[in-house]
């Protein structure tokens, strides 16, 4: 589905991804993880066209990315970032239904549409009226989450979709993801920093340092077979930290 | 039968189009505006359409304006011909100035019948206590503090040139404005003053007059100075402007002038008592007489400032807010948008009114509107690309990767969203467009600035407030209609609220 070749990119003089290969079949789950800088959500960014490579290739559905072509291939792949990204002059449902009514849902289409969506992702259908800042972060996110799939996108990219939320939120979502991603059998690319999220969400673990793949495959490849030293203490670090926060809960 | 009165009506219309207008221009006191509306006066009633571009702000502006064909005819001073608007041609002859004057299409009537000149006036306690009677004695008193209008400064044969020829000391030299200064004067925050000889302050005040004993000062005769097409344009202007001329002296001048000045009426007022009863005066108003007459002009007041100030807010929000974005989209553009608003709004507002006015050769509403709208821009500009610059990553990035069309994202996303700080902007301008408006009242452009400019020149507090206290509450009228507006056009922030 995405397929990135020699991926180079720098933000002035720093070199943030640096000769990137990568191939994400259609219908697999994989998680992008690595410590902060290591590059995964400007990759994650690229894939979409937000931003563009210094050198090296994105490719969408056999395509390379064009100026022509990116507004279609955006409209087939949904996204989410962190803080949700909610227009905030807009209800819930004007923020989901906003793509579709300008390409021509009915009222009615659009109410229906999102009440659809509002039962996939388990929000109440009586929040749909309500703006971002009347939502829980929670809340939030699920109508981004909707806003992604409102169009029936081939894939989702999701930067970090938990990352601002409080742990408990954050479990129950975890789950509900992991049911919602079985269930749409998309092709889903999820920025993470939690391994034990990537794991629980994710078929494929990416894991990113300094620019480079350290290493790519399935979560229990990074705990059995680390492909490097760095692989090793990143894993143990997560490990270290996932006892402490299961301590906590 | 109605169509028939409707055709008559048509024609009479038309045939009250085609008629000239004779346009008279004054300047910003009270004996120019006063010599304006008496001419005014006399063309009505011998059936000429007449308007009276009054109070322009300062020899230049009124002279390029009967020059440029803005103004037909307004009063001046042949010392202020010689000495000031050719005062590099080495003019000495009244005979001299007539060709000079035709050179550029102008005429010169005869004398209007008085010699306004220029003199040094102060108040009796200063003349008793330092023995001044004439200029000369000026010499022995260094300390006096003088007030000059910056006009009287900067002129030809004003203060630098009387300085030289008398030798005088002083260094302590206040601009003020003409009538302020008397009000200067009379407290004492100003030792001296220039003064006209035909003012009326000098009798109400009891202010001493310094005889000119070097004979300084030349003659300043009151004559008309009308443009010489006139003659085949208008020929019944040119039989009325003739009609004033020999008619008024000094101490009749100086009473006309007494009558707005002291008694507090309308030039208008008196102008055309002058005609009916010969200018003799019927008293000063009572109080309640001159806020019922201030009052009256409001409503007229409100309709042209309320044109002045929408017609350029439209303008600036038309163009500053595309500029706004334009700024905001281009890295190219930003710095070249932001700074030359910037510089716009560094342009004093008075320079840009003289400035437009001599480009434009035109007073009145169109160079206001021009300079409102030059000052209104910045605010606009500066929010409209603040307001679409402060939108997080988070949200930008959502917007773009829906597949939006590039003008819905800015439509429906980009725009509501910086609407608050645009409507900042907006409001920001709207207050200094209303209060800068009031100076429309130099370039005859009506509004508030009229009552507030009379006011400063008569001294008279009513006519002043009349001025200001609406332009104040409409300044607050259109913030919250500007207030409504943005929460009819934002559902989120009114809920927010």
């Amino acid at each position: 589905m995405f397929a990135l070749r020699g991926i180079r990119k720098a933000f002035g003089q720093t070199v943030v991804l640096d000769g990137i290969d990568l191939i994400i079949e259609p219908g697999t789950t994989a998680a992008l993880i690595g410590p902060s800088g290591c590059g995964k959500s400007t990759l994650l960014r690229l894939m979409n066209g937000l931003i563009k490579p210094d050198a090296g290739e994105v490719a969408f559905d056999g395509r390379p990315l064009e100026p022509s072509t990116l507004t279609a291939v955006r409209r087939r792949v949904g996204y989410v970032v962190q803080e949700g990204g909610l227009f905030a002059h807009l209800t819930a449902q004007q923020n989901v239904t906003l793509l579709g009514r300008r390409l021509g849902w009915s009222r009615t289409d659009a109410r229906q549409r999102a009440l659809e969506l509002a039962e996939l992702v388990q929000l109440d259908a009586s929040l749909l009226a309500r703006f971002p800042h009347e939502l829980s972060g929670g809340q939030r996110q699920r109508v981004a989450l909707m806003r992604a799939l409102a169009n029936d996108p081939e894939a989702l990219l999701l930067d970090e979709p938990l990352g601002a939320l409080d742990p408990m939120v954050r479990a129950d979502l975890q789950d509900e993801l992991k049911e919602l991603f079985n269930r749409l059998d998309k092709t889903v690319v999820l920025v993470t920093h939690d391994l034990a999220e990537a794991q629980h969400l994710a078929s494929r673990v990416v894991l990113l340092h300094e620019g480079t793949i350290a290493q790519d495959g399935p979560h229990e490849a990074l705990l059995h077979e680390p492909a490097s030293d760095f692989v090793r203490r990143f894993v143990s670090a997560q490990r270290r930290l996932h006892g402490l926060e299961g301590a906590a809960s | 039968m109605i169509g028939r009165v409707a055709l008559l009506i048509l024609c009479l219309a038309s045939i009250a189009r085609a008629q000239e207008t004779l346009t008279i221009g004054s300047k910003s006191f009270t004996e120019s505006v006063l010599l304006g509306e008496i001419l005014a006066e006399r063309a009505a009633r011998d059936g000429l359409r007449v308007e009276h571009k009054a109070s322009l702000r300062g020899t230049r502006l009124v002279f390029e304006a009967v020059k440029s064909g803005a103004v037909d005819v307004y009063p001046e001073y042949t010392g202020t011909l010689l000495r000031e608007v050719f005062a590099d041609r080495g003019l000495s002859t009244e005979a001299e100035l007539r060709d000079v004057l035709a050179d550029i299409g102008l005429a010169m009537s005869e004398p209007i019948g008085f010699n306004n000149t220029y003199a040094i006036g102060v108040m009796p306690p200063t003349a008793e206590r330092l023995g001044l009677t004439t200029i000369s004695d000026l010499r022995g008193a260094p300390d006096l503090t003088f007030g000059f209008t910056n006009e009287f400064i900067e002129r030809n044969d004003g203060w630098r040139a009387l300085r030289d020829a008398y030798g005088l000391p002083q260094t302590n030299i206040e601009g003020i404005d003409h009538d302020l200064g008397y009000q200067a004067l009379g407290s004492g925050a100003i030792d001296a003053k220039e003064i006209y000889t035909t003012d009326a302050k000098i009798q109400s005040m009891g202010i001493i007059v310094l005889s000119d004993d070097l004979g300084h000062f030349p003659r300043y005769d009151a004559v008309w100075i009308y443009r010489i097409d006139l003659a085949q344009r208008m020929p019944e202007a040119l039989v009325a402007i003739e009609s004033l001329t020999g008619v008024l002296d000094e101490a009749a001048m100086s009473a006309l002038n007494a009558q707005v000045d002291v008694e507090g009426r309308e030039e208008r007022d008196v102008a055309r008592n002058y005609f009916d009863t010969g200018g003799i005066s019927s008293g000063t108003l009572t109080l309640s007489e001159r806020i019922r007459q201030a009052v009256g002009e409001i409503p007229l007041r409100t309709a042209e400032h309320a044109v002045l100030v929408g017609v350029s807010m439209l303008l600036a929000i038309a163009i500053a807010v595309p500029l706004g974005v334009l700024a905001a989209h281009s890295r190219k553009f930003e710095q070249a948008v932001l700074g030359a608003s910037g510089i716009l709004q560094t342009i004093p507002s008075l320079a840009l009114l003289a400035l437009l006015v001599s480009l434009l050769a035109i007073t009145g509403q169109i160079p206001t509107i021009i300079a409102l709208f030059v000052y209104s821009l910045l605010p606009i500009v500066r929010t409209t690309h603040a307001g679409l610059t402060q939108i997080s990553q988070a949200v930008r990035d959502s917007a773009r990767s829906l597949g939006l069309p590039r003008g819905r994202m800015l439509l429906d996303i980009e725009l509501p969203l910086a609407l608050p700080s645009i409507f900042a902007g907006i409001k920001t301008a709207v207050v200094i467009n209303v209060g800068t408006a009031t100076l429309g009242g130099f370039i005859a452009a009506g509004g508030y600035g009229v009552p507030i400019l009379a006011g400063i020149r008569r001294v008279d507090t009513v006519l002043i407030l009349a001025g200001l206290v609406p332009a104040a509450l409409m300044a607050v009228a259109l913030t919250l209609l500007l207030d409504g507006i943005e929460r009819f056009l934002s559902p989120a922030g009114a809920r927010r609220r």
